[in-house]
């Protein structure tokens, strides 16, 4: 068995009204930073997954992002995959 | 006496309210903790409001993974009546048992004042003790109550007759999608509560247990709760499945 680190990271689906966003977006005047659009905020999550193959562990991850860390409806998720070396591991 | 299930999510915070207006309403009401596995035989399920699982990740979609879920999912799916508060609506939605999803305010804030809603339908085991389509005035209380559906699923909620609760004016009037003071979440066509396809299952985001009693300044709620108390009693005496055939033939 082998750890393999992912990152998920979830955004609203275009067309979702992104409050967040839009809030964001139109703080920016304020630091007199002009020239910005287009902000969505959205969440990451990481995990690591023990298995025996990346295939495997892969699999495990579509199945949790399209589950629980993002809801199909109004969110699309874009999987990464995360080197443990990098210490962002545990 | 009817025993209807309130179930209770650490988090949960409406869920002694949602039991005494349903024992208002003239049911027994129990709780149901949310790591059992059973029912109990209650003869409906309500999901009070709260913050169910600290609402981390979205609103209500960890607590759609606790055990007592799974056998609420097995009860709607025999036709039980169900019936989602607040945060129990938003568990509903995450569960798929009724559609669409609850997305931020669109204010950002946290909304906790009086709306006003209208039945649209009066024919249902939520509202069949409504009366007419006057306005009630109950509290919503939440950050994640904008109703959200893509437009194909908001057209066939419409022509099914599953738009369940309408926010409106003081005068009934509905209340327009955005910046409409009436809409305060900015529900897509102002939809405060829906129902599945079989119409057993329904959702609202406004509270009926907080407007139970005229102590509470309104108890315009209290005929939603008497509603399915009234509509739990029949199903629990065998005459559930005809008015459940009734409601599919009314939506056709």
């Amino acid at each position: 068995m082998s750890d393999f680190r992912f990152a998920v990271n979830v955004l609203p689906k275009p067309g979702i009204l992104d409050p967040q966003g839009r809030a964001v977006e139109g703080s920016l005047e304020h630091l007199g930073v002009g020239g910005v659009s287009g902000v969505r905020v959205g969440r990451r999550v990481e995990l690591t997954i023990d298995a025996e193959t990346e295939v495997e562990a892969r699999a495990t991850v579509e199945r949790l992002a399209n589950e629980l860390f993002a809801n199909p409806l109004i969110e699309s998720y874009a999987i990464e995959w995360v080197d443990i070396r990098a210490g962002v591991g545990g | 006496m009817t025993r209807i299930g309130v179930v209770v999510f650490p988090g949960s915070n409406c869920d002694r309210d949602t039991l005494r207006g349903l024992e208002l309403a003239g049911a027994e009401a129990v709780p149901l903790w949310h790591e059992q596995g059973t029912l109990e035989g209650v003869a409906a399920v309500v999901l009070p409001g709260g913050f169910a699982y600290g609402d981390y990740l979205r609103a209500g979609v960890i607590a759609r993974f606790s055990p007592v879920m799974r056998a609420v999912s097995a009860f709607a799916n025999q036709g039980g009546l169900v019936l989602g508060i607040c945060n129990g609506f938003q568990v509903l939605a995450e569960a798929g048992l009724v559609p669409g999803a609850l997305l931020r305010n669109r204010g950002l804030r946290f909304l906790g004042r009086d709306v006003r809603i209208s039945a649209e339908r009066l024919d249902t085991p939520f509202t069949a003790l409504v009366g007419d389509g006057r306005p009630l005035r109950m509290p919503i209380a939440h950050g994640e109550g904008c109703f959200f559906a893509d437009d194909a699923t908001l057209d066939e909620l419409e022509r099914d007759g599953r738009v369940l609760f309408r926010y409106v004016d003081a005068d009934g009037r509905r209340a327009g999608a955005d910046a409409d003071p009436a809409n305060p979440n900015g529900s897509l066509r102002a939809i405060a509560g829906v129902m599945n396809a079989r119409g057993n299952v329904a959702g609202l985001m406004p509270h009926p247990e907080r407007a139970a009693d005229r102590l509470l300044g309104s108890d315009d709620g209290l005929p939603i709760l008497r509603s399915l108390v009234e509509a739990a009693a029949a199903a629990g005496s065998g005459r559930g499945s005809t008015a459940v055939k009734l409601e599919l033939a009314a939506t056709g």
